[in-house]
């Protein structure tokens, strides 16, 4: 297996896995996003409630989860390895850079975008993963949905959700179609629908979890 | 060849690549806007050696932008603001008068200052010597239709053959990566019928030695692409990603 870790540890092989792992992330957001839009049927979060627990005991589901944070915590080590390699490759910086001339802010600042996602991350399941899994909070009385109702209140929560709404935004429209280039899927007859699909995802999923703790907050939703 | 373009030029001055260098201010008067970049820089080291100072050393050959010589980072971009051009291609109408221009050498780990703005960019060579290349029996050419190669294959091969291994890409790349030097030298090969013999084993041996001299991975941000004096695609970056795992994952 020799071969096989050497060309994971190379330049193409780090890129790999981080293609791999970020696909799967992508994936998991769509059932995450599709599963939370069900408080917008406006049923006083009973659909929600009903697939919330359905996850929460669910074998399967349960075996995903743990898949998920090894996905998860690859995609973080890898990317964070890439950094530290990539950064050295440089070791004299340039005085003047244009960077706007020939590439898009976000493409060169994954990186950055990736940690302000662990970092609203780690405030995210702190506030449901943690309260629904790790304590004895979640009753009959007090529901997932009604959890939600309660940390939403707060204006800098809904300002932070919303920031790392933004932040997963902008990582998904360079990262989706950067992930298919990464695993050499690149061709005529799929890269301009690969772009297309991959931006129309990055802006709805984007915009959808920050119209979650928005509507709460202003009671748009009952 | 007088003209009315008065600059300043902020240029990396670095005795060799043992001393840290620094930027140095010049100023230059009566630049015509038909001068090329290169010879608005001679006409600079012409007044350097006239006044018993040291000119500046920069990189150059045929200067009609098919040798891949010319080297320079020109106000945050390698080979300056124009595309599809080298530095040598570059003119002074490019310019407005007054403009302060920066000019920098390739800067990346695989790509020591030797003087200035003088690169060694030996590290192509080396990476070409891993792999980049076929194997011909000598005596005479075989018949041309003996080897039906399709147009579009062709045309494919020659495009990301027209690399001419400047490093601009390397220069433009965050992670000074050399994704899409390499890829276009395994691409020329690879869609060619001549290319298959070492085909199996040439792109692992170009991306390992491309690892070990110092160049970076890719973030696929395409600024290589943008940049590329040939317009050279990154699809050849993922042909090369295609390359490399099919070598990887089947090769005994």
């Amino acid at each position: 297996m020799a071969w096989l870790s050497k060309s994971l540890n190379s330049s193409l092989g780090k890129k790999l896995l981080m293609a791999i792992t970020g696909l799967f992330l992508v994936s998991f957001l769509i059932v995450h996003c599709g599963l939370n839009a069900t408080i917008f049927l406006n049923d006083g979060g009973v659909t929600f409630n009903e697939g919330a627990e359905f996850m929460a005991k669910n074998p399967i589901i349960r075996t995903m989860e743990i898949v998920l944070f090894g996905g998860l915590l690859l995609h973080i080590l890898d990317g964070l390895r890439l950094w530290m390699d990539n950064k050295k490759k440089r070791p004299v910086a340039y005085a003047v850079i244009d960077g706007a001339a020939n590439s898009k802010w976000y493409s060169r600042s994954m990186g950055l975008l990736g940690t302000l996602l662990l970092l609203f991350l780690i405030i995210h399941l702190k506030h449901f993963w943690y309260f629904s899994r790790l304590t004895d909070n979640l009753t009959e009385e007090h529901t997932l949905y009604n959890e939600m109702q309660v940390v939403f209140q707060s204006p800098i929560v809904v300002a932070i959700y919303v920031l790392g709404c933004i932040s997963l935004g902008y990582h998904l429209l360079h990262g989706f179609q950067s992930a298919f280039q990464s695993l050499g899927w690149n061709h005529p007859k799929y890269t301009p629908a690969i772009k297309s699909i991959g931006a129309a995802y990055a802006i709805i999923i984007a915009a959808l979890f920050a119209a979650m703790p928005i509507a709460f907050h202003f009671n748009l939703i009952h | 060849m007088e003209g009315n373009l008065n600059l300043t030029l902020k240029i990396w001055r670095q005795k060799n690549a043992q001393t840290a260098g620094k930027f140095e201010t010049y100023q230059v008067s009566g630049i015509s806007e038909d001068m090329s970049f290169l010879e608005m820089i001679d006409v600079l080291n012409n007044r350097l050696i006239e006044e018993g100072d040291d000119p500046v050393a920069f990189d150059h050959d045929c200067r009609e932008g098919i040798c891949g010589m010319c080297s320079m980072y020109i106000n945050g971009r390698p080979h300056g603001p124009n595309k599809g051009v080298t530095t040598c291609q570059l003119h002074m109408r490019s310019f407005s008068n007054g403009q302060t221009i920066t000019i920098e050498p390739w800067r990346a780990e695989a790509f020591p200052v030797i003087k200035d703005l003088v690169v060694n960019r030996s590290a192509f060579d080396r990476i070409i010597s891993a792999g980049g290349f076929i194997s011909v029996n000598t005596g005479n050419a075989q018949d041309a239709n003996s080897l039906p190669i399709p147009k579009d294959d062709a045309d494919e091969a020659f495009a990301a053959a027209a690399c001419i291994g400047c490093g601009a890409c390397v220069a433009a790349c965050k992670n000074a990566s050399a994704m899409l030097f390499t890829s276009a030298k395994i691409s020329q090969l690879a869609l060619l019928p001549q290319g298959q013999a070492e085909r199996s084993k040439r792109a692992e041996a170009m991306v390992a030695q491309m690892d070990e001299e110092g160049f970076g991975a890719c973030s696929n941000t395409g600024a290589c692409e943008a940049e590329c004096p040939k317009g050279i695609s990154i699809e050849n970056i993922a042909r090369m990603n295609r390359e490399y795992f099919s070598s990887v994952f089947t090769s005994k």
